[in-house]
């Protein structure tokens, strides 16, 4: 039964991704050519930090977004606008809030005009298969969010696509209703009673992709491209303690806290100055930071943490971890080692640093280390006024980065040099000054 | 037994019940004043020195109605130019470069100066008959209610939420289908409360518009507006007591009769993630909801309007779907091309204005203009500082009170529905008997009708206050001029802005009608450009009323640009909470 059925559904061919700004300039690609393939009856899960393109490439898949380069094509037919064949998963849910449950499921099907009398009788039959019976007449903000979502399922089912796209859909749910959502799923998928070919889901959660997928493709970031694929061979269902499932999970965290030339420091700490101004800093606390840094400190890890244990007992996604673990990385007062992550000796002395002491080692660590902060003391020290526009050093961000990094560098540093007292800033008139208020 | 319950439920199902037939009397009321109307607006125009308005008080009822029938036909004459003028400035790149700015300086342009044209136009339209000046009655009603409405749906489609846009296109409705099944819904709760704010602001022009004179030509209209104007004729207190009564009564009947309801109704629509904690009722609405054969009489129209909704029509779709596809990319040579036109139109424009102006007027008239408009200006400022050192504080008082609030913030926007012609029998007396300058005491008048935004905006701004914030400042013994200063004046700064910004728009109107007040025979001036476009108006000299609105548009948008849109950033930057 199998074999005829394993044909390639989806293709997608180098796809380039790249966004003009608004004066028509282009800027650093978000997607470089990435390609990739789905038979029928996969499951896949795209595996990424925020920023590796995993949205967009899921939206040129669907249609929404056309790619800059590449082409998708859907059972050999290439995909030039929303595509008839997928149907998509929203983390956000996306019910349109004036109609009501039934309304929702059936808008898609109204649009295409299947005449009144079927479209009801699937609406039901789909409301029927995801459990939503007796919340027909209810609208979505009645519900809870488990009960959204699966309107948003039964709105995709409904279409009866060869394709599931799911963007991040458990990831707005608390913990239980996102399990129970999935076990669903995968209990419907696995006795074939809802009529797609193919489940194409984005996450930044490892233990979902393993849990759910069968092959689990890395996204790396800026550009994004696929660094790596994991088959997860695994039957279902699968056992989140089984040491073959950990095994996975920490083989994945291991190859998203790799940098392409981590062997040797020499050659990391090349790459940094060679990115020089390009280096774009996530937005992370201080105090986040020096929280880190106290855990791995502190038993049971005593300056060596596995980083799933670590995000478990922090209770931080990756994608608040990775950013804490990368800065920290970047100060030299922690390291990634595979799927670890361990205190550097500064990093163990800071721990038992009072405020002052800490804010030093800190200001100096920043200075070192961030070319952007030694440019700006810099421009300070240069100009006889020692005060600089930010919108001098935003336009110099800009040309390595979006805006919406350039924005989020720039916050960053203001918020790491306001700590470390390397430089003071002055929001009403956007300018970097040495004067704090006396 | 069950079937017993299904039967006796069957039957009362089927009889028509108490609810119905209010509901059915009030429709049927509607329909006999709507045809009673159309026989008084076909009639032949009334010649000049016949009077067509009494001040009998059995007469109010019937002139209420013909005034509220003109402010509903000027309100779906604002809906339809919204649906068509808004949409397309969002859904065309290169129409919204012409149509927003031009929105934009009609709304700040003194409408009131311009019914000197239109009232002639509109008799030259249909000359002889009535419906000429209904007409124009009907234009300047509509032209104070269309463009914060406007405006206000074309900001709600740029900003229709991206992940339901998605599921619109991701589901392929075509520009018809989303308009109807997103586009228009989700803009329904903004236009809903400006189409109420723009019915109370509508009063204003209705007291200005039904009783006209330009020049030789005189039009008066059966109404409340015209009931008004002869009572300030004849200084008849009484009449003028009876207006404002009639008036109250009317907009308490529309606000629980039509709008309670909408609004109740409208809260559908709203995006957002929980259930609000205050929820609108309407005891029309619940009304209307436990009428059977009303309701079901809505049923099939309900379902035939949903499948005229899906509809496969195909529209330009909007200008900001993010998926602009190569051929798609906006081209700079016929950008360039388009932005000649639109300014070699406007110079063309801007040039038969001053050749107009320039038929008579000449330098000295445009320099003694400009001076005028400083001294309205002048008067504006004065009184909008005046109206905001008096208010403010009152109305942060009753804001952090929530049950005075609730109570006072309806009144207030009640209060500004009331036209300020109401008071020119007071302001005459008052003048004559104690000798007063004009320049100066006139000036109240101006902010009369303008000064409840200030107090219904701050007041919601004080009761939207967070109560922590509160908590704090009084934990740490924050009192007096620091509290103010640094605790409740921030808070509702955005607020207030919102409020001072209409109420400023409305005091440049106003100075047309308030700085030059008849009641009886006497006439009282103040020196300003509203008295002198008043006066240019009342001798039908078209040059002259040109060059008083273009100065006072200029100055007002000059104004707005460089003080209010500036400040109001500003807040919306820091002080938003």
């Amino acid at each position: 039964m199998l074999d005829p059925a394993i044909t390639t559904l989806l293709n997608v061919d180098k796809v380039t991704q790249v966004f003009q700004t608004g004066s028509g300039e282009t800027r650093a690609p978000v997607l470089s050519e990435v390609s990739l393939s789905m038979k029928t009856g996969e499951i896949v899960a795209l595996l990424g930090r925020s920023g590796s393109g995993k949205s967009t490439l899921l939206r040129i898949i669907s249609g929404l977004t056309r790619p800059t380069q590449g082409t998708v094509t859907i059972s050999g037919e290439p995909v030039v606008g929303p595509a008839k064949d997928v149907a998509m998963v929203f983390q956000s849910f996306a019910l349109f809030p004036w109609l009501d449950v039934l309304d929702n499921v059936e808008l898609g099907l109204r649009a295409d005009n299947v005449p009144v009398d079927e479209t009801r009788k699937r609406a039901l039959k789909a409301i029927d298969t995801i459990g939503l019976d007796g919340f027909e007449s209810a609208y979505p903000k009645e519900l809870s969010g488990g009960m959204r979502q699966r309107v948003g399922f039964a709105r995709a089912l409904v279409m009866q696509p060869k394709i599931l796209l799911m963007d991040e859909p458990f990831s707005a749910l608390d913990v239980l209703t996102a399990e129970t959502l999935r076990t669903d799923l995968l209990d419907l998928w696995q006795e074939g009673r809802i009529p797609i070919k193919a489940i194409l889901m984005v996450t930044h959660n490892i233990e979902e992709a393993v849990l759910m997928a069968d092959r689990v493709l890395v996204l790396s970031s800026n550009p994004g491209r696929i660094a790596s694929e994991i088959p997860v061979t695994l039957p279902h269902p699968r056992d989140r303690l089984d040491p073959i499932f950990r095994e996975l999970v920490d083989r994945i965290y291991a190859l998203m806290t790799q940098r392409p030339d981590t062997t040797k420091p020499a050659a990391r700490e090349a790459a940094a100055a060679a990115m020089g101004l390009g280096l774009a800093l996530p937005r992370v606390s201080t105090n986040s930071l020096a929280g880190m840094l106290e855990e791995i400190a502190a038993p049971p890890y005593n300056g060596k943490a596995d980083l799933p244990h670590l995000a478990d007992s922090l209770q931080l996604e990756i994608d608040e971890l990775f950013p804490l673990g990368e800065t920290l990385q970047l100060l030299r007062l922690a390291e990634f080692e595979d799927a670890d992550i361990k205190l550097t000796p500064l990093g163990q002395r800071f721990v038992d640093m009072d405020v002052d002491q800490r804010k030093k080692v800190f200001g100096d660590q920043v200075l070192a280390h961030i070319p952007l902060a030694s440019h700006i003391k810099r421009v300070l020290d240069e100009r006889p006024s020692h005060r600089a526009p930010a919108t001098r050093f935003r336009e110099e961000l800009e040309d390595y980065m979006s805006e919406d990094y350039a924005e989020r560098t720039l916050r960053a540093i203001i918020n790491l040099g306001r700590y470390g007292e390397l430089f003071a800033y002055d929001e009403n008139s956007q300018t970097f000054s040495y004067e704090n208020p006396q | 037994m069950p079937q017993l319950t299904t039967f006796v439920s069957a039957g009362r199902r089927i009889l028509p019940n108490q609810w119905d037939l209010i509901a059915f009397a009030a429709i049927l009321a509607v329909l006999t004043g709507i045809a009673k109307s159309y026989h008084g607006i076909s009639a032949p125009l009334p010649a000049a020195n016949e009077s067509v308005v009494s001040l009998d008080y059995w007469e109010l009822p019937y002139y209420a109605f013909r005034t509220v029938l003109r402010m509903f036909a000027a309100l779906a004459a604002s809906l339809v130019f919204t649906f068509t003028y808004a949409t397309l400035a969002a859904k065309s790149r290169r129409a919204e470069m012409v149509l927003i700015p031009v929105l934009d300086v009609l709304q700040s342009v003194p409408i009131l100066g311009f019914l000197s044209f239109t009232v002639t136009f509109f008799l030259g339209l249909f000359p002889g008959n009535t419906l000429g000046a209904e007409l124009a009655a009907i234009f300047a009603i509509f032209t104070s209610q269309a463009w914060n409405m406007a405006f206000s749906f074309y900001q709600s489609l740029r900003t229709v939420p991206p992940d339901l846009d998605e599921v619109a296109r991701g589901f392929r409705l075509t520009g018809w289908q989303k308009f109807w099944q997103l586009e228009a819904p989700f803009a329904m709760p903004g236009l809903i409360w400006n189409t109420m704010m723009s019915m109370s602001g509508g009063w204003f022009f209705v007291v200005a518009s039904e009783a006209i004179t330009v020049g030789d030509t005189t039009i008066t209209l059966p109404g409340v507006g015209s009931y008004i104007a002869k009572a300030n004729d004849e200084g008849n207190w009484w009449a003028i007591g009876a207006a404002v009564l009639t008036m109250g009564i009317v907009i308490l009947l529309y606000d629980q009769l039509l709008f309670r309801p909408i609004v109740a109704w409208a809260a559908k629509f709203r995006v957002e993630l929980s259930e609000s904690q205050d929820v609108e009722s309407s005891w029309m609405l619940n009304l209307i909801k436990r009428t059977y054969w009303l309701k079901s009489g809505f049923v099939p129209i309900a379902a035939a309007m949903r499948s005229v909704s899906f509809w496969p029509l195909h529209l330009p779709r909007s200008a900001s779907a993010p998926s602009l596809s190569k051929s798609q990319v906006p081209s700079r040579l016929i950008d360039a091309l388009w932005i000649l036109i639109v300014i070699a139109v406007a110079a063309w424009a801007a040039w038969l204005t001053v050749s107009y102006i320039a038929t008579g007027a000449n330098w000295d008239e445009v320099a003694h203009v400009f001076l005028l408009t400083t001294y309205t200006l002048i008067r504006v400022i004065v009184l909008m500082a005046l109206a905001t050192v008096v208010w403010v504080p009152i109305s942060v008082w009753v804001g952090l009170r929530p049950r005075w609030a609730e109570a006072v913030q309806p009144i207030a926007q009640f209060l500004a529905a009331f036209p300020v012609n109401l008071l020119f029998g007071a302001a005459v007396s008052l003048v004559l008997a104690f000798n007063l300058n004009p320049n100066i005491w006139l000036s109240f008048l101006i902010v009369f009708g303008t000064q409840w935004y200030i107090v219904f905006n701050t007041i919601g701004g004080a009761a939207a206050f967070p109560n922590d914030l509160r908590e704090a400042a009084a934990n740490f013994h924050v009192h007096g001029w620091l509290w103010w200063r640094q605790v409740i004046i921030p808070g509702i700064m955005p607020y207030y802005i919102t409020g001072a910004i209409t109420a400023t728009g409305g005091s440049w109107n106003a100075s047309i009608v308030a700085e030059y007040v008849k009641w009886k025979d006497h006439t009282v001036v103040a020196d300003g450009v509203g008295s002198y476009i008043a006066q240019a108006t009342d001798k039908g000299d078209f040059p002259k009323i040109v060059l008083g609105v273009a100065v006072m548009s200029l100055f007002v948008t000059i104004f707005n640009r460089l003080f209010w849109r500036r400040l109001y950033a500003y807040a919306e930057r820091r002080l938003r909470l």
